[in-house]
């Protein structure tokens, strides 16, 4: 992990009880405190005693998907989708982003609305089948939209550079909203998105 | 087994629509639109068959009885014992990677049983064995009651197999 440390359980920005009532604390003591706390055990056990222990979680990721290390990968890449997962909500977020990352939005899918439709649509049963993530991403100028299966993500697989994501394992929302995951996806970008974070994310990458 | 019941209304009304528009498809000759409407079909209408399946291989645990008959003699045979079976698709089925199910299957190659696991909703069928036994382990069948701990469902859902449907769907496979 970071220097000659193990990998540690990164906290969220927030409270596990902050996202309340939009995300439950029990939800979030299970997600990040169990299904995310038992996939950076298993990087530390795969990685006990390797060189690979010095890497970064998103170098370590990178590295097992370039040498299709399955296993080492399915743990990674969740480790860090979970953390840009977390990061990307917060308290009382939701709303609308603006200036830069607005025009582009507006600029890549007509208007913010259409864009949260689609987004909204992507998670869908159906398009979004089995396990997986919803991704904004910027790709060669523009935004789009992706759906990765299980632990998969837009920046191990190339296909884009990650502004949001939004988890559809049930295990994401099926204690809040059990089948209804249309439901928690509208909690998710009326309640959680932190559009601050997805603006920071675009600054750092994009020099358009 | 309520919010799973569910799911499997979501398949067959998902099912139904895209068999609809499988029909529309052709009576327009849009080979084209036959093919996009083939991942709607796998998913939905394997979600159906495996919750179809998924029922009738469960029965309450004041019912359970062991396996009997050839049933049992195959599970001893290929297996070593009912425990021995129990343990390895248990730890088949727990290593699924996200969505998916594990199987008790019937390989009509060989006339013998095997062990497998399919992900998201591809049928059994689609290995080229026939389904005698299927276990859930998309969140969904068990997370209200063990959350993330699939292990422990594994070990309790042994308590409710029907081995009798299992040995009917054996007897029909051969």
């Amino acid at each position: 992990g970071e220097g000659a440390m193990a990998y540690t359980l990164r906290e969220p920005p927030y409270a596990l009880d902050a996202l309340e009532p939009h995300m439950s604390k029990s939800t979030m003591e299970f997600h990040w405190g169990k299904h995310h706390q038992t996939y950076v055990n298993n990087i530390n056990t795969a990685t006990e005693g390797k060189p690979e222990a010095d890497l970064s979680v998103e170098d370590l990721m990178l590295k097992a998907w370039k040498e299709g290390a399955g296993g080492l990968f399915n743990n990674a890449g969740q480790v860090w989708n979970h953390d840009f997962f977390w990061e990307g909500m917060k308290p009382n977020g939701g709303g609308q982003p603006s200036g830069k990352l607005m025009d582009r939005i507006v600029a890549s899918f007509g208007s913010f609305d259409e864009f949260c439709a689609k987004f909204k649509a992507a998670g869908a049963p159906g398009p979004a089948f089995g396990s997986g993530w919803i991704w904004l991403v910027e790709n060669g100028g523009a935004l789009e939209i992706q759906f990765t299966s299980n632990a998969e993500n837009p920046l191990a697989s190339g296909t884009g550079k990650p502004l949001l994501t939004y988890d559809v394992w049930e295990h994401a929302y099926y204690l809040d909203h059990q089948n209804l995951r249309p439901r928690y996806i509208n909690v998710f970008m009326e309640h959680l998105v932190d559009w601050d974070k997805v603006a920071e994310r675009l600054g750092a990458i994009s020099s358009l | 087994w309520f919010a799973d019941s569910k799911h499997h209304q979501a398949y067959v009304n998902g099912l139904n629509a895209a068999l609809a528009q499988q029909a529309a498809a052709m009576e327009a000759g849009d080979v084209e639109a036959l093919v996009k409407l083939q991942p709607a079909i796998k998913f939905n209408g394997g979600g159906h068959v495996n919750h179809t399946i998924f029922w009738s291989n469960l029965c309450p645990e004041k019912d359970w009885e062991p396996p009997q008959g050839d049933l049992a003699a195959k599970i001893d045979a290929t297996f070593g014992s009912l425990e021995a079976l129990q343990a390895k698709l248990s730890a088949q089925t727990a290593a699924v990677q996200g969505s998916g199910w594990g199987w008790l299957g019937y390989d009509p190659a060989s006339g013998g049983l095997v062990t497998a696991t399919t992900a998201n909703q591809d049928p059994l069928a689609t290995l080229g064995l026939v389904p005698l036994l299927g276990i859930d382990v998309w969140e969904h069948a068990y997370y209200l009651q063990y959350k993330n701990v699939r292990p422990d469902y594994l070990k309790n859902v042994w308590r409710v197999v029907n081995w009798r449907n299992v040995a009917e769907r054996l007897a029909a496979a051969q």
